[in-house]
């Protein structure tokens, strides 16, 4: 049952998203592919629509995806899975307050996780990046480095807001694409 | 049975509180904290600024993003469970109908070329945040050889050897633990967080400000 698997596959992704959002997006393109829930083009449109709506890009794409596949119940269901364990979590570690900033065991674990996290997010934005570029660098390729390399300077150099900086690219993309 | 009223009194505040603060920020992660601050420590004063420190540490080591989490914490302070639910909602709702809307725009517009090419061109905007996301989460989590190796090695293992990245990561909850019990081991000193003070007060605060 599709609605089932959406729900128990987010629940899966909700409860490893440790630093955020960026750093399941490969593991939820994993799941996607082996799902065959939608076709790489498909997915990398989801990742751009889900990034441009404020809010965690992974519950936005969990949202997205479950709309895709299976309608508003699995939009609904997709997202719940995914925020569920943030829920669970934070209620269980907030009423037996364990005093986090000092624990010694959560600090190693970090010190480990977060380069990883580090590793993840970058992997995520080089497979989106090149997406179906088996052949030589083509023209879309190279006009999405071009445009993301625009992005990354403005945004580091002149502190734009990425919400500007969304809206320049789209304007970007009119003329070149 | 007061006190069960008195708690139904918080779950409208709070979910009304979160779903005006959730869509107001980009990333959903560190960069609604600010905003969470200002709404609920300085006017409503909710929480104070011990809670605060205990709700960001909290977020940040949860599961999830770090604005959700959040909600979370501070509904359940003032409601209990329900408070939690009613506060996720709240921060929930507003993007899941933002996103539910630009998806059936971008449905109806799919074949428009026009925008078919901005979506193109924003895809290269989308993989610059990624990027600038890696770069900050890079600066905080880098920190010696042993974390350089583990970066590097993470993204071998999943370009090349096509890795369940489920397996990558829960293996990684027990790597930094591993990881600093053999540097003890050998006597050298671990650090493992970024204290230096080259970086400005609130990256330091707020280390992974766009996740």
């Amino acid at each position: 049952m599709i609605l089932w698997d959406l729900f128990l596959t987010f629940l899966k992704i909700g409860f490893v998203s440790f630093g955020g959002g960026y750093a399941v997006i490969p593991l939820i393109q994993h799941d996607v592919s082996v799902n065959r829930w939608l076709s790489p083009v498909e997915f990398q449109e989801t990742i751009s629509l889900a990034g441009m709506a404020p809010g965690p890009i992974a519950t936005n794409s969990a949202t997205l995806i479950g709309f895709k596949t299976a309608g508003y119940m699995g939009a609904i269901l997709s997202t719940l899975g995914m925020i569920l364990p943030s829920l669970l979590v934070v209620v269980l570690l907030t009423s037996i307050f364990i005093r986090l900033q000092h624990n010694k065991w959560l600090k190693s674990s970090f010190y480990g996780m977060r380069p990883i996290i580090t590793g993840l997010i970058v992997y995520a934005a080089i497979h989106l990046g090149l997406l179906g570029t088996s052949e030589a660098l083509s023209w879309k390729t190279t006009g999405t480095l071009a445009i993301c390399a625009g992005s990354l300077y403005i945004m580091l150099r002149y502190k734009f807001h990425p919400f500007t900086v969304i809206l320049l690219s789209g304007a970007a993309g009119i003329i070149i694409f | 049975m007061n006190q069960i009223r008195k708690k139904n009194e918080w779950l409208l505040p709070l979910f009304w509180v979160f779903f005006r603060i959730g869509p107001s920020t980009f990333g959903g992660g560190y960069a609604m904290i600010p905003a969470i601050e200002r709404e609920l420590v300085a006017n409503k004063k909710w929480i104070d600024e011990k809670e605060l420190a205990d709700m960001l540490s909290i977020a940040g080591a949860a599961p999830g993003g770090v604005g959700v989490n959040a909600a979370a914490f501070v509904g359940y302070r003032k409601a209990g469970v329900a408070g939690a639910i009613a506060a996720v909602a709240g921060m929930t709702m507003p993007t899941f109908l933002i996103v539910i809307c630009l998806s059936l725009i971008y449905l109806f517009f799919q074949d428009n070329p026009k925008v078919e090419a901005a979506l193109k061109g924003i895809h290269g905007a989308i993989v610059a945040l990624i990027l600038l996301a890696a770069y900050r989460m890079a600066k905080s989590s880098i920190l010696d050889i042993a974390t350089t190796a583990v970066s590097i090695l993470t993204f071998l293992l999943l370009f090349m050897a096509k890795i369940h990245p489920l397996a990558i990561i829960i293996s990684g909850l027990f790597v930094g633990i591993l990881l600093v019990k053999v540097k003890e081991l050998f006597g050298l000193k671990v650090k493992t967080e970024r204290t230096g003070t080259s970086t400005p007060k609130h990256e330091l605060v707020y280390p992974e400000y766009y996740i």
